[in-house]
């Protein structure tokens, strides 16, 4: 089969290929600034000897309890979000669809201030449900937009979709506010932070909750990459070529909503990841989600690791919130693609 | 024909009708402002009240605590309120689009995002220049918002309008946040994060009131050619209105408005939404009665949520903007699945 590939095809695999290398490269790249990054300065040649095993106790101590996790984690987080973005986009086939923006995010977010405002010693909880609690809200909050933004005759349009989530999104963040002045002062410094999307579990305990999440969910979906495909074509076309459109796209959902809803679980409110992530990689291989999918779990995984080392670089030693960067990035990118979609 | 038989009939039945619902709603507004100016901490009797307003005797403590922090507060809450609503049906009038709110279309982001800069800045700029730089940031979010609607491929649909609402406020929400971490301000600028007339002054009164006072009664001399707008625009011009003009100017008032209102309570939303559309539901299309009708009304929704804000979890105050998001975002789902097209 491959023997007997077009000129154009090969192409297209080498640059496929090329943009793929050069993302992970790109990615290793910023790991390694930002692994230097932050209160206390370790020379490269330190960092290289202590990921070895050969530095000081202190300099293990603040690259693998403090640094690594959060890198890690900040990686794993923009991966569920641009893979969620991009399960999103090809099912409803809205070009602006991302779990920030359509409130799912907020749902797992109000479940997981729930749970921390009720049983505030977190050290005694298992971390391993912050995920699921995170879950079920996403799938609440997605319920509840789906359903309100549906009509009989119209089915659901794209704008009106967002519109929906855009508005439950800001009534579930009222209703956090509301709630975070019952919580203690601590709590409430936490719900604050959190909220403002910052990558708050620096724990390797965090990286094992979820961790296997992104990683099932995401084999999951490039299994299912091919239904993608098909599902973006149109109802008409899929229903023709045999796929039972209905089911495999509620499937489809979920695993989105259990991306973000893992994801906002340890990150708090990043929005815009889940655009921007599938919208670069589209741009850079294709609408194919065998090769898309991959690719904007790297974007996405890219972007956050830079967000968060910025928002650690800038303002020493105090921290800026990843999630404050992404939106300063992506909401100008949001208006731009409005500007471009047809109702 | 149609239309102008309908006019004659309204004509004959809507004065008297609106004058009443008027009255009732300015003697509403009045026990509300009693009301609110009794009730707190330490609960003051309705008659020290009159006695306190009216007769006022600087030596006894009740009556500093009305004259000095209650007073202010309460009209404060009914300046904003009247301030948002008028903004908000004027510009439901100018650009029937039902979907039309200051808060929902980035202006009040704009206004706060521009404080938020002066507050880090010029912390000793008096309230007097503050204001006018609100003014400035109210134009800039309008501007952008707009620019962002109109360079849109199929025009400026109500939806498309409030989704770059959204995004811009997303966008300079962020960068307020990021400046207030960046200077270390959070503090002072928490009380308007979460929206709340907890700080209003008399000197801020006395600033307002002489560029609200204007704004209002030249939206009052707008109304005619107003109702005319909303009628639309070939109708307007074929009745003879220089509408550019008109939408100018009005577009100018809206900006006054939101921008004082916003520099006392914080980016507050859903007032403009919910207020003009309950005035047209109560006076009907005539905006000569929409705008008062919605002064009255606006006051008394915000002085009713800052009494809820204080009684809900004493000795806390919640958010004025969290309160009024839950009753809003209903109602905003309710008109968004209408359609946003008939106003």
């Amino acid at each position: 089969m491959k023997r007997y590939m077009t000129n154009t095809q090969r192409k297209a695999q080498l640059r496929n290929r090329t943009v793929m290398i050069s993302l992970f490269l790109f990615i290793v790249f910023v790991f390694v600034i930002s692994m230097n990054t932050g209160f206390i300065k370790l020379s490269p040649l330190e960092l290289f000897y202590t990921l070895f095993g050969f530095g000081t106790s202190e300099q293990a101590l603040i690259l693998f309890e403090f640094r690594l996790p959060r890198i890690v984690l900040s990686i794993l987080v923009g991966m569920g979000l641009a893979v969620s973005g991009a399960i999103l986009q090809g099912i409803t086939r809205n070009a602006l669809a991302d779990p920030g923006i359509l409130g799912i995010n907020a749902g797992a977010g109000l479940m997981v201030m729930l749970y921390i405002s009720f049983f505030p010693s977190m050290n005694n909880t298992p971390i391993f449900i912050l995920p699921v609690l995170a879950f079920i809200g996403a799938t609440a909050a997605a319920a509840c937009i789906y359903l309100l933004s549906y009509k009989k005759d119209e089915g659901i349009s794209p704008v009106r979709l967002l519109l929906t989530g855009v508005a439950i999104a800001a009534g579930i963040s009222s209703i956090m506010i509301i709630l975070t002045l019952r919580l203690s002062p601590e709590s409430y410094q936490f719900v604050a932070t959190w909220l403002a999307g910052s990558i708050w579990g620096s724990n390797w305990k965090f990286v094992l909750a979820l961790l296997p999440w992104i990683v099932i969910l995401i084999i999951f979906v490039y299994i299912k990459a091919n239904v993608l495909n098909i599902l973006n074509l149109g109802d008409v076309t899929a229903v023709g070529l045999g796929a039972s459109i209905e089911k495999e796209r509620r499937l489809l959902l979920l695993a989105a909503v259990g991306l973000a809803g893992a994801s906002v679980s340890v990150s708090g409110g990043i929005g815009f990841v889940g655009l921007i992530g599938p919208h670069l990689a589209r741009q850079l291989v294709g609408a194919r989600h065998q090769i898309l999918i991959p690719t904007s779990a790297l974007v996405g995984g890219l972007l956050v690791l830079v967000a968060d080392t910025i928002g650690r670089w800038i303002l020493q030693p105090s921290e800026i919130p990843a999630g404050i960067i992404v939106a300063i990035i992506g909401a100008p990118y949001f208006l731009y693609l409005l500007t471009r979609l047809e109702d | 024909m149609i239309v102008s038989s309908h006019l004659s009939v309204s004509k004959q039945h809507r004065p008297l009708r609106a004058m009443v619902i008027l009255i009732v709603g300015l003697v509403g507004l009045i026990l509300a402002i009693g009301l609110s100016i009794s009730l707190g901490a330490a609960n003051i009797q309705l008659t020290t009240v009159w006695t306190a307003v009216f007769h006022h005797d600087p030596t006894l403590t009740t009556h500093q605590i009305i004259w000095e922090i209650r007073l202010p507060r309460v009209l404060g809450a009914a300046m904003v309120g009247a301030c948002f609503a008028v903004a908000g049906a004027l510009m439901q009038g100018m650009t029937r689009n039902p979907l039309a709110d200051s808060g929902l279309l980035g202006i009040n982001a704009g206004a706060a995002c521009m404080l938020a800069i002066c507050f880090a800045f010029w912390p000793s700029l008096p309230y007097m220049y503050l204001i006018l730089y609100a003014f400035l940031g109210a134009g800039v979010g309008a501007f952008i918002v707009y620019g962002v609607g109109s360079m849109s491929r199929s025009g400026l649909t109500p939806m498309r309008l409030v989704l770059a609402g959204a995004a811009v406020s997303a966008l300079l929400g962020a960068l307020s946040e990021g400046i207030a971490l960046y200077f270390q301000i959070g503090q002072d600028l928490a009380f308007w994060y979460a929206g709340g007339v907890s700080g209003t002054t008399w000197m801020h009164l006395k600033v307002m009131a002489p560029w609200l006072l204007a704004a209002m009664v030249g939206a009052m001399f707008l109304s005619r050619s107003i109702t005319l707008l909303s009628l639309g625009e070939e109708v307007s011009i074929g009745l003879g209105q220089r509408t550019k003009t008109i939408k100018i100017i009005g577009m100018l008032f809206v900006l006054v408005l939101a921008g004082a209102a916003v520099s006392v309570v914080g980016a507050v939303g859903f007032v403009g939404l919910i207020v003009p559309h309950v005035a047209r539901f109560l006076v009907g299309h005539d905006y000569r009665w929409i705008i008062p009708c919605s002064i009255i009304y606006g006051g008394l929704l915000v002085v009713l949520a800052d009494l809820a804000a204080r009684m809900i979890h004493p000795p806390y105050e919640t958010p004025i903007g969290a309160l009024i998001a839950v009753i809003g975002v209903p109602f905003f789902l309710y008109l968004a699945r209408k359609g946003g097209k008939e106003i």
